[in-house]
């Protein structure tokens, strides 16, 4: 991979944190660092940045090396073109909005930068409060100079470290979305560190999945989120249906592939990957488990019908959050989600009898997780 | 009121903060900042002035720039005239002497800064001399001045080493707090009082305008 426009970065380390990430982000692009706390995305963004030194690798931007330890080149920070925004936006406290931005402007002739730092404080929605210093701003306002600092050296790619992880959520999907927005202005490459996956897909095209400072998975984010390569890909992306099963048949000439999975047998979109009989790990997003209305059949109940005991059911504003006890020698949890008012319809209530389908489109096949105890380590990490 | 005495003791202040100004942040910031081997014992020794003997520092500074000593002989050729017992050497002790009371403050200052402040500085394409002076200069302020302030008060009331190193040269290293001593000696009460009165005022001045800085400093910034 190498690009004239875009941002290149291969690390590798052992200690003190170890590291073996390699990904790439295009001009325009947004791409988010994805992974649990410890797994390496603030080191990563800061070796970036050159405020970190791994041990080797090479870090280059719009063609131009800005660290290549083969090569001997490691720039200081002054001389990579990055703006970033730190996790708490690190604002000069002494100084003005419009003084933290114009600090940033060494390039731009003295008499410009006045005009072009209120130019860019009135882009990030702060203009009339130029005057005023880090302390006497609210905690997205405070993020807002941050950005608009970021942005004053006209970088050559942006680093956002969990940016929005310090303010409330209602301030936080506002800034989220001016970030969306501002991406159409900023032809630049934006790598976004966050534990958020919510957050995640909501802004990153592409994202990057870390887990001990290892890059598991690179790819577009919604195929990343449909299609995770790994059992412990699924699960740092908080896939919770994640069984163990076998393949039963492969019909190439119908596009299946068919799974035992309990003493059922699943049709599953053909992944010619693997051979008859294979173990394999499989998931399936909690969207793509329909229930069947009790009251009168529909069409596409023959499509992969399971049945089950409902074992919690909470309502989550307009979703409702639903766990199914899947009729099985041992009572296998599966997660599905439908409308509030969808559930109130169907009446359904804890320790009800329900059928469902499993839309053959959602199941994914991975190959066999190695180790199925490593689960409840892999969640934990994220609750922090 | 001995004039001369007070004049030199300013004078001897005043160096001893011009000295201690650079030389302090220049110390406090790698003591703040950097980990290197040894800074636990680096830092004994910018603090060991607070719990020496004057007399103990005054004796080691003679036998290390006496004018029998190769510092001292080298001094002697070099300026034309002897360390010990010149202003000179007043200077010298007294810089030493005052070392924690400069150190001290503004490496608590140096140390309140974030270090994600000053990397944000770098990131805005600032160097390291422009990252000083725009940034960590202005945010230690207060800690820098206070150290400035105390390093002035403690130079003026020092005793000991400026006995030791200076000797008792009328116009030459006799200061204020050594001309009260021989106020004292001569039964002259009225000089001896006014002199310590005097510096009394001054140092309840100095110490108050520290403490009103301290405050300042310790408000949280973020």
């Amino acid at each position: 991979m190498s690009s004239q426009t875009g941002l290149e970065v291969g690390l590798r380390q052992v200690a003190p944190i170890p590291l073996a990430a390699r990904f790439g982000c295009e001009a325009g692009e947004l791409l988010a660092l994805v992974g649990p706390s410890g797994s390496g995305k603030t080191t990563i963004l800061r070796c970036i940045a050159g405020l970190n030194h791994p041990g080797e690798g090479t870090v280059s931007c719009a063609g131009a090396a800005w660290l290549d330890t083969a090569r001997g080149i490691n720039l200081a920070p002054q001389r990579r073109s990055v703006g970033i925004v730190f996790q708490h936006y690190a604002l000069f406290p002494h100084l003005s909005a419009q003084k933290n931005v114009e600090a940033a402007m060494a390039h731009v002739a003295a008499g410009e930068r006045a005009g072009r730092a209120r130019d860019l404080l009135q882009l990030v929605h702060l203009s009339g409060l130029e005057g005023r210093r880090p302390l006497q701003l609210s905690g997205g306002q405070q993020q807002r100079v941050a950005l608009a600092r970021a942005l004053a050296r006209d970088p050559a790619v942006l680093l956002l470290d969990e940016p929005f992880s310090a303010v409330d959520r209602v301030t936080r999907r506002r800034l989220q979305r001016e970030l969306a927005q501002l991406r159409a202005r900023i032809r630049v490459p934006i790598v976004l560190v966050t534990h958020d996956l919510d957050e995640a897909r909501a802004l990153a095209d592409r994202m990057v999945i870390l887990w001990r400072g290892e890059t598991l998975q690179e790819g577009p984010t919604a195929q990343l989120m449909a299609r995770p390569a790994t059992a412990q890909v699924a699960r740092l992306l908080d896939q919770n249906n994640l069984f163990e099963g076998r393949v039963a048949a492969q019909r190439p000439d119908e596009s299946k592939t068919l799974l035992a999975w309990l003493g059922y047998t699943l049709e599953a979109v053909h992944a010619p990957a693997f051979g008859v009989g294979d173990a394999v790990s499989w998931m399936i997003p909690p969207e793509c488990v329909i229930l069947h209305r009790r009251d009168r059949p529909s069409a596409g109940e023959n499509e992969n019908p399971v049945s089950g005991v409902i074992r919690e059911c909470v309502p989550l504003g307009e979703t409702t959050s639903v766990a199914l006890d899947i009729d099985a020698p041992a009572a296998v949890p599966l997660a599905m989600s439908l409308l509030t008012h969808h559930a109130r319809r169907n009446r359904l209530a804890v320790g009800d009898r329900v059928r469902v389908t499993l839309l053959a489109s959602g199941i994914h096949l991975m190959p066999p997780a190695e180790f199925s105890s490593a689960r409840a380590a892999d969640k934990s990490a994220w609750r922090e | 009121m001995n004039w001369p005495a007070l004049l030199l003791s300013l004078k001897l202040s005043a160096w001893t903060v011009v000295w201690l100004l650079p030389l302090g942040i220049l110390v406090a910031r790698q003591i703040a900042w950097r980990d290197f081997p040894g800074r636990a014992w680096v830092e004994a020794a910018v603090a060991l002035p607070l719990v020496l003997p004057p007399t103990v520092l005054g004796y080691y500074m003679l036998s290390v720039f006496g004018a029998a000593t190769p510092i001292g002989q080298a001094w002697q050729s070099a300026f034309g005239r002897p360390l010990a017992f010149s202003f000179d050497g007043l200077l010298l002790a007294s810089i030493l002497f005052n070392i924690p009371f400069a150190v001290q403050p503004m490496q608590r200052a140096f140390q309140s800064i974030p270090r994600e402040v000053r990397e944000a500085a770098w990131c805005s394409g600032m160097s390291h001399w422009r990252t000083f002076l725009m940034i960590e200069f202005p945010l230690a302020w207060p800690g820098i001045v206070s150290a400035l302030v105390l390093t002035f008060a403690h130079t003026m009331g020092e005793f000991g080493v400026v006995l030791m190193m200076g000797g008792n040269i009328p116009g030459e290293t006799q200061t204020i707090a050594i001309a009260i001593y021989d106020r004292v000696q001569a039964f002259d009460e009225h000089g001896a009082a006014a002199m310590s009165s005097l510096l009394l005022a001054f140092s309840l001045l100095a110490i108050g305008a520290v403490y009103v800085l301290a405050n300042r400093v310790g408000r949280p910034r973020e």
